[in-house]
């Protein structure tokens, strides 16, 4: 079997934090071509984070060009997946150049991490990180373009004023248009980075606007934009069928029947042990490869493949078998402690109430709409992308070792995604279009169909948590444990299947445990839309909830007085950690918010059968608390009336409008995997092949859902993710409050439900 | 086999297997990327165009089955009295997330208002339930959908 555990990539939400301090920017400055202004911003390599694996050598870089009619183009580094980048980090250098937002152009960059430093989308590190560094080189723009105006006038700097694109003097009344002044300005030495000058925030024209997305014309009208749409002269396009189950051998297949089939160019077997030999579980895996004139032809002609597999150890493999080894594994001891505080056992046995409960959670399937698919040319030597990823640089690597050719021979156009989720963070698509490429000798577009999409992830992996915990005659919850039975190998947690030890209540209760046990697997696993926070967030908070209602205390209050204090629980290892140090007063003041807006203290008025469940989490440096309102049929069937989202992720909303999107996106999506997503493994592949049984939430599923930020004196921080953690056990509990049943195991049953 | 297929008011002649789907004769033999693959099986209206004025799942119909109905997609909305309404709700609400989904959506709502110039949020739900937004873009898809009818009815007047 394919080793799936061979080193492990931490989600890149664990990517340089150290760089959310890092102030030392530095910037070159050139004559762009026509005569306009380019600035080209160099940070120092990103610093790696305290548990992150080590940073790719880079930079982080911003290009702006001023052209002489005035148009300001901006370069967009980061992969636009529809978390709005493309349109958010170019506001950010558009305020602090006081550009006009009509005049300003944008570009999708190549990858090319020399000059843009860290290209991805992932762990909603995008605001975190450029936020600031990208402030400073607008700002080092405007103070160039200002310089050279004065310069031209003969008049001093700082009588000098900009804004929408136009340098004034307002004594001599002159003033002069950006395009006017970008040549003269790119002669300009270039300011230092630390200490130009930045705007008020309370000045800000284009941060802070309700800006939309800057593709939508295209999107809307039909354009093509994402991988799926790329077009190149003699393309071939191809499908390739892998074992169904993970890790298995191809025997044999009909190659010569499948060639003679109408519109195949070409069709051969493609062995992991040739392109893939050192086992990268992102890597090629064993197949099928079909190559022909159109798609359809192809797909047509796999219809007629007849493989043989060996499929391997991991066909002994089930979801049902993971299930019952967990209950074992909870029986005993765990394999090994994350974090060990005070006296569990002796306080559990002295407590005057103790509540025991299990939880567990299935795999899941990423659902991009676009399915994976994948644009390569190999010629001379030299390899070319057109990759819809989230994570164009580690795809380069992966091409390099599975052709054996250079980085530098690999040139990757990022097109606009799909939707990511995490799936497009890891890049078996792009190895399989490349070797594919390769052997046909031709630019070929590969695309997955759904059934290949859905079977062959990197799954959210599955969970159990077995708590045990004990209150105290007043209802203070004075003993928490958990044994966490996770899938992995040979005693590790599989990529994303891991636990932190300061997950939440740690540092709030003095006799607290978490064990960790670990379930043999070859699933293939990997982040999604909040990692481990997603399934982490059900499991805690739903039991936290239980011990609220025995504790016989209000949910909200009875999280109120475990946060205690405002203050910062600084994460085990002792060292600062700006995603895993928890801020207990942020927490309690969106938790007091969400209360508020959400009228929970009147929600005993509600109808019989209907509920309001809370619930917060703390994830990719955002302060979530979320209240769901629904109501359960008689028949069991759950209806969400309603959602409010209260939100603390700094002091500024770069564009509310997608900020907007994220948020509900996020709570919606958590909503949809709580109603009908599982990924279910039998005997070692994915039964579920399409919509069908994977559902996707559908808009007659979907609530409305109020979304409030309380701005707070912090450095603002990332959208994408840390809305959906809270969401689910917020309707779990509200499930609870509507009819008395708790929900332990997710997706939601139903049929548990019935009156 | 030859076959004449209108699309956007533009007649084509394409050589390829009656059970070519028209989703893969648009995009593949007539080079309109707007209408986008998903799921193969009609679960996911992200290929959704209009037969005659009926939005249909373009991935399940097969070339042979189109015969001489009228084939419109969403790169000919834009001159759709009803198609061009919601494009412009769409960019003045700022739908798209990812966007994938989004032309299915808006040829989908097309067909709702065409038929029904004034849905409720019920009548949304059921003409819109066939159209999955991965991205759950769903409060704004029925805004849109909303807005454009409003629209609609102040121009007519």
């Amino acid at each position: 079997m394919r080793p799936m555990f061979a080193k492990r990539t931490r989600a890149e939400a664990d990517a340089a934090p150290d760089a959310l301090v890092s102030r030392r920017v530095f910037l070159k400055a050139g004559a762009a071509v026509g005569g306009g202004l380019l600035l080209h911003a160099v940070l120092p390599p990103a610093v790696r984070g305290a548990m992150a694996a080590p940073a790719e050598a880079g930079s982080l870089n911003a290009f702006i060009r001023i052209a002489p009619d005035n148009v300001v183009w901006i370069m967009s580094k980061n992969p636009e997946i529809g978390q709005g980048i493309k349109t958010m980090l170019p506001m950010v250098i558009a305020e602090e150049l006081d550009a006009d937002w009509s005049d300003v152009r944008i570009t999708q960059a190549p990858l090319d991490q020399a000059r843009f430093g860290r290209q991805f989308a992932g762990g909603s590190m995008a605001t975190p990180l450029n936020y600031d560094p990208l402030r400073r080189v607008g700002a080092a723009g405007r103070q160039m373009l200002v310089t050279a105006a004065a310069r031209q006038w003969g008049v001093p700097v700082a009588e000098c004023t900009t804004g929408s694109g136009a340098v004034a003097h307002a004594k001599s009344g002159r003033s002069a248009r950006y395009g006017e002044l970008a040549a003269a300005a790119a002669k300009l030495p270039v300011p230092d980075l630390a200490s130009v000058t930045l705007k008020d925030p309370k000045t800000f024209k284009i941060i802070g606007r309700r800006i939309p997305g800057v593709d939508n014309p295209k999107i809307v009208t039909g354009q093509p934009l994402f991988g799926i749409d790329v077009d190149v002269p003699g393309m071939l396009y191809a499908v390739f069928e892998k074992c169904p189950v993970f890790g298995g051998k191809l025997k044999s297949a009909n190659i010569d029947a499948l060639k003679a089939l109408p519109g195949v160019r070409d069709a051969f077997i493609v062995r992991a042990s040739e392109a893939n030999p050192g086992g990268d579980p992102q890597g090629v895996a064993d197949g099928v490869a079909i190559v022909a004139t159109r798609w359809w032809l192809a797909s047509k002609a796999r219809a007629k493949l007849e493989a043989t597999w060996d499929e391997g150890p991991v066909a002994a493999q089930s979801s049902a078998g993971f299930a019952a080894k967990a209950k074992e594994l909870a029986k005993g001891e765990p394999d090994s402690y994350l974090r060990r505080d005070g006296d569990v056992t002796g306080t559990l046995k002295a407590a005057a109430h103790r509540v025991e409960a299990s939880y567990a959670y299935p795999f899941l399937s990423h659902l991009d709409l676009e399915p994976q698919n994948c644009t390569a040319h190999f010629h001379d030597g030299k390899i070319t992308f057109w990759a819809p990823t989230q994570n164009p640089g580690p795809g380069a690597k992966l091409v390099a070792a599975t052709l054996g050719i250079s980085e530098r021979d690999i040139t990757v156009n990022m097109t606009r995604v799909g939707g990511g989720f995490g799936r497009r963070l890891r890049n078996d698509f792009m190895a399989e279009a490349a070797w594919i490429s390769k052997q046909v000798g031709a630019p070929v577009k590969l695309l997955w169909n759904r059934q290949d999409d859905m079977r062959h992830d990197f799954y959210r992996p599955a969970g159990f948590h077995f708590f045990r915990a004990g209150l105290d005659n007043d209802g203070k919850l004075i003993a928490f444990a958990d044994h966490f039975v996770t899938v992995g190998r040979r005693g590790t947690p599989a990529d994303s299947a891991n636990m932190d030890p300061n997950e939440f209540p740690a540092q709030l209760v003095a006799d607290l445990e978490y064990g960790q046990s670990v379930i043999g697997s070859g699933v293939p696993t990997g982040p999604m839309r909040a990692p481990r926070s997603n399934a982490l967030g059900f499991a805690f908070q739903s039991f936290i909830d239980e011990l609220a209602h025995h504790a016989g205390r209000d949910p909200v209050d009875f999280r109120l007085a475990l946060l205690g204090e405002p203050r910062v629980l600084v994460n085990s290892t002792g060292r600062p950690n700006a995603l895993r140090d928890f801020d207990t007063g942020r927490m309690a003041a969106v938790l007091r918010k969400v209360a508020d807006v959400s009228g929970w203290r009147d929600r005993a008025a509600l109808p019989p059968r209907s509920g309001k469940g809370v619930a917060f989490y703390f994830s990719h440096l955002g302060y979530f608390a979320e209240v769901v309102q629904a109501s359960v049929a008689i028949s069991g069937d759950v209806k969400i009336d309603h959602v409010w989202v209260v939100a603390d992720v700094g002091s500024q909303i770069v564009n509310p409008s997608g900020a907007e999107q994220q948020v509900q996106g996020a709570a919606l999506d958590g909503i949809g995997q709580a109603l009908g997503q599982a990924v279910t493994i039998d005997r070692g592949r994915v039964v579920e092949a399409n919509f069908d049984a994977v559902l996707p939430l559908r808009i007659n599923q979907a609530p409305p859902v109020e979304v409030q930020f309380l701005a707070t004196d912090h450095p603002p921080t990332g959208l994408g993710e840390p809305g959906l953690p809270p969401v689910i056990p917020a309707l779990c509990n509200a499930i609870f409050a509507a009819t008395g049943k708790r929900i332990r195991t997710l997706p939601i049953d139903a049929a548990m439900l019935k009156a | 086999m030859a076959f004449s297929i209108e699309v956007n008011h533009v007649k084509h002649t394409v050589d390829v297997d009656g059970d070519m789907p028209l989703l893969w004769v648009l995009r593949d033999e007539l080079n309109l990327k707007g209408s986008k693959f998903g799921c193969g099986a009609g679960l996911c209206g992200a290929c959704t165009v209009h037969l005659d004025g009926h939005a249909v799942r373009s991935c399940i119909m097969p070339i042979s089955a189109v015969g001489n109905a009228a084939v419109a997609t969403i790169e000919g909305m834009a001159d759709h009295a009803v198609g061009k309404k919601l494009q412009a709700a769409w960019l003045e609400l700022d739908v798209p997330q990812c966007g994938y989904c989004q032309a299915g959506q808006i040829m989908s709502a097309t067909d709702l208002l065409g038929k029904n110039p004034h849905p409720t949020d019920a009548d949304i739900d059921a003409a819109m339930a066939g159209n999955v937004c991965r991205c759950c873009s769903y409060t704004r898809i029925r805004a849109g959908i909303k807005k454009a009818a409003l629209s609609r009815s102040t121009s007519a007047r």
